[in-house]
C-alpha cells in the first residue's frame, strides 16, 4: 500500500516535472526565434508545433487532474481550444500573418455582426433580425401588420421559419410513414428500396423540380419543401430501424397485456423505438440547415444563406464570415432545444 | 345435491400441433401435445433446449398461432379476468416506464381507472417489498427487483392462469434460490393456474405439482410425474430424500432425451 502510494506520487512529480519542461521548450522556441529575427519566417511551423506541445502538455495535466475536478478539465478543454484558435487567428491577422482582406479577425467578424445586426440594408431592403427595436413605432403606426412587414426583412426569421416549417412538416409524416414500415412488411419491402435511393440524391438537384410545382416558384412554398423532404425521408428511415430493433419480447408483452393497436403504438412502438428516433431527428436537423442554406444560396431574397453569399458576391468578406457565424449560431441553438425535447421526452434515460 | 359437477380442467390442450413453414420445408416444432391442468395446479415443463417448450407456452398465450389441435382455457362466464398473463424472461419489463406504471401495465390496458390501479400496483409492490422502489426506472434496479417486477405484473393483472417462460433462467444462482422461494410463498397464498416452462430440473421438482417431460424434435409428451413433495415447499424440501429420488428419477429419461437431441443436432 504504501509502496503503490509511493509509486504513484512519484510519477506525479514525474508528469509535472514534463509539463514545466514541455512549457519552457514552446516558450524558449519562439524567444530563440525572436532574438535571431527569423520568428516571422518560421511563424508557422513553430505556431503548428507550439500546438502538438499543447496538445501533450494538457494530456499531462489530465493524469494529473483529481476526479473531482474531471468534469471542469473536460469543460475547459472544450472550450479553451476554440479560444485558442480564435486567438491565433486574431494575433496572426494583427501581425500580418494571415491576409486580413480575405481571412479578416474575429474582431472585424464581431464588428461585421454588429453592424449587419443594427443597419438595414437599403439594397437588398432587409436586415438580420428585423430591427426589433423599431417595433413600439412599426405598432403604432400600422399595428401588427405593421410589426409583421418591419420582421419579413430580417434575415433570421426568415431562415428560422424555412427549416421550422419544413421541420415539422418532414418529421410528423416521416416518423408515421417509418413506424408503418417498420410494423409492416408489404409496405417496407414496397419503399425501402425507393427511399434509399431518394436518400442518396442531393435535395438542392431536385430543386428546379419542386419549383415547378408551385404556382409562385419563387416563393417561399418550394423552399419549406425541398427542406421537408429531405427531413422526411431521414425520419422514415430511421423511425423503421428504430421500430425494426425493439425486443420482440416487449411487442408480445404488449400484446398479452391486452394493448390495443393505439395503445401499442404510444405505450411499446413509439417508447421504443423513441432513441433512434432521436438519433435521426439530429442528423435530421444538420440536414435541414444544409438545405435550407444552400436553397438560399441559389434563389432567395432573404435569409441568412442569401445574407452570406450576397456579401460575398458584393465583396465584404467580414459581412460574410458574420453570416457563417449566425448559420453556427443556429445550429447550436437548434441542437440544444432538442437535447431538451429528448430529456423531456425520454426521462428513463439519464 | 348429489348431481355430480363435471369439474373441467383449467387448461386443456387438445393433439396440439406447431408446424413452422421454413425455406427447407415444413419444421415439425410440437406434436400431438395433449394436456389438462387443473384448477390451481403448478404444472412445470422441462426438455431439453430447443424442444418447443416455449413454442407450447405461446401458443397457450396466443402470442403464436396453432398449426393443429386446440388449446382451451376455461373461465367463469362471468369473470372479467384476463386469460392468461405471461411472465416472460428478464428484459420483458419496458425500460421506459417506472417500475409502478410496469405494474399496473395490464391494467391500464384494460381501462381501469389510475386510483384503483395504483392502489393494485402498491398492493403487490409491498408484497415483493420494491415499495422503496416504485418510481425508479428498470436500469436503475437489480436483475432480480426487475424479475420480480415481471412476476407481479402478471400477478396484479389477477388473470385465470399464469404462464411463465423460463422466468428465472437469466438469474444468478444465489438470486435464483431467493426468487423460487418468494414464488412459492406467493403461490401458496394465491393458488393460482400455473404453467411453468424451465431448463432446470430441481427447479421444477422443487416448484411443481406434476413435472411433464418433453422430447426434442418434434417437441411432444414423454412422460408425466407427479410430484408428492408436502406442501408448504421451500429450499428445505431440496434436502428431502423424496427430492432427490424425484430428480433422480426424471434426470435418468432427460438426460437420455438431452443426449438424443444433441446427436440429431449433429
Amino acid at each position: 500500500m504504501t509502496q503503490q502510494t509511493g509509486v504513484s506520487a512519484f510519477r506525479h512529480d514525474a508528469n509535472r516535472r514534463t509539463i514545466v519542461l514541455m512549457g519552457l521548450s514552446v516558450v524558449l522556441t519562439h524567444l530563440i526565434l525572436l532574438v535571431s529575427g527569423a520568428w516571422f519566417a518560421f511563424a508557422w511551423p513553430a505556431i503548428g508545433m507550439s500546438f502538438i506541445m499543447l496538445v501533450l502538455i494538457c494530456e499531462r495535466i489530465g493524469r494529473l487532474v483529481p476526479a473531482s475536478q474531471r468534469n471542469l478539465y473536460e469543460r475547459s478543454l472544450a472550450l479553451g481550444f476554440p479560444t485558442v484558435v480564435l486567438s491565433v487567428w486574431q494575433l496572426g491577422g494583427d501581425l500580418g500573418l494571415i491576409n486580413r482582406i480575405w481571412f479578416p479577425p474575429p474582431s472585424e467578424i464581431g464588428k461585421a455582426l454588429w453592424s449587419v445586426t443594427v443597419n438595414y440594408d437599403r439594397f437588398s431592403e432587409t436586415s438580420l433580425l428585423g430591427r426589433p427595436w423599431l417595433i413600439p413605432s412599426a405598432y403604432q403606426e400600422g399595428g401588427f401588420s405593421g410589426v409583421g412587414t418591419l420582421l419579413s426583412e430580417s434575415h433570421l426569421l426568415a431562415t428560422v421559419m424555412r427549416v421550422f416549417s419544413g421541420f415539422v412538416l418532414g418529421a410528423i409524416p416521416g416518423i408515421f410513414v417509418g413506424v408503418v414500415m417498420g410494423l409492416n412488411q408489404t409496405v417496407r419491402l414496397m419503399l425501402d428500396t425507393t427511399l434509399s435511393a431518394v436518400y442518396v440524391l442531393p435535395k438542392i438537384a431536385i430543386f428546379p423540380i419542386v419549383m415547378l410545382m408551385f404556382a409562385d416558384p419563387f416563393g417561399e412554398g418550394p423552399k419549406i419543401v425541398v427542406v421537408a423532404l429531405s427531413v422526411f425521408i431521414l425520419m422514415a428511415i430511421n423511425t423503421m430501424a428504430g421500430v425494426r430493433q425493439i425486443d420482440p419480447v416487449f411487442l408480445m408483452a404488449g400484446r398479452n397485456y391486452g394493448a390495443g393497436h393505439w395503445q401499442m403504438l404510444r405505450h411499446v412502438i413509439l417508447p421504443g423505438a423513441m432513441p433512434v428516433i432521436f438519433a435521426g431527428l439530429r442528423i435530421a436537423l444538420g440536414t435541414a440547415m444544409i438545405v435550407v442554406i444552400s436553397v438560399e444560396f441559389l434563389r432567395a431574397k432573404q435569409g441568412v444563406g442569401f445574407m452570406t453569399f450576397y456579401y460575398w458576391e458584393v465583396l465584404v468578406p467580414e459581412k460574410m464570415y458574420a453570416g457563417l457565424v449566425v448559420v453556427m449560431a443556429m445550429g447550436i441553438l437548434f441542437t440544444a432545444t432538442l437535447y431538451w425535447l429528448q430529456k423531456r421526452l425520454m426521462p428513463w434515460r439519464k | 345435491m348429489d348431481t355430480p359437477t363435471v369439474v373441467r380442467p383449467k387448461i386443456s390442450a387438445k393433439h396440439v400441433g406447431k408446424i413452422y413453414d421454413t425455406a427447407d420445408g415444413p419444421f415439425v416444432a410440437v406434436q400431438d401435445f395433449s394436456l389438462d391442468v387443473a384448477e390451481g395446479e403448478f404444472v412445470c415443463i422441462v426438455g431439453p433446449s430447443g424442444c418447443g417448450k416455449s413454442t407450447f407456452l405461446r401458443m397457450a398465450a396466443g402470442l403464436e398461432s396453432i398449426s393443429s389441435g386446440s388449446i382451451n382455457i376455461e373461465a367463469a362466464p362471468d369473470s372479467d379476468k384476463p386469460a392468461n398473463s405471461v411472465v416472460f424472461q428478464e428484459y420483458a419489463v419496458f425500460p421506459w416506464k417506472t417500475v409502478i406504471e410496469n405494474v399496473s401495465f395490464g391494467l391500464q390496458m384494460r381501462g381501469i381507472s389510475e386510483k384503483e390501479r395504483t392502489q393494485v400496483a402498491r398492493y403487490w409492490l409491498d408484497r415483493v417489498g420494491l415499495t422503496k422502489f416504485a418510481n425508479y426506472y428498470p436500469h436503475q434496479i437489480s436483475g432480480g427487483m426487475k424479475q420480480r417486477v415481471s412476476i407481479i405484473r402478471a400477478l396484479a393483472n389477477d388473470p385465470e392462469v399464469l404462464l411463465m417462460d423460463e422466468p428465472l433462467g437469466a438469474l444468478d444462482a444465489q438470486t435464483r434460490v431467493v426468487l423460487q422461494e418468494e414464488l412459492l410463498r406467493i403461490w401458496e397464498e394465491t393458488r393460482k393456474t400455473v404453467l411453468y416452462i424451465t431448463h432446470s430440473l430441481e427447479e421444477a421438482v422443487l416448484l411443481g405439482d406434476r413435472v411433464v417431460l418433453m422430447s426434442a424434435q418434434p417437441g411432444g409428451i414423454l412422460d408425466i410425474y407427479h410430484i408428492d413433495l408436502p406442501r408448504p415447499r421451500s429450499f428445505e424440501t431440496t434436502t428431502l430424500a423424496r427430492f432427490s429420488e424425484y430428480r433422480a428419477l426424471i434426470w435418468e429419461k432427460l438426460s437420455a432425451e438431452v443426449t438424443r437431441a444433441m446427436e440429431m443436432q449433429e
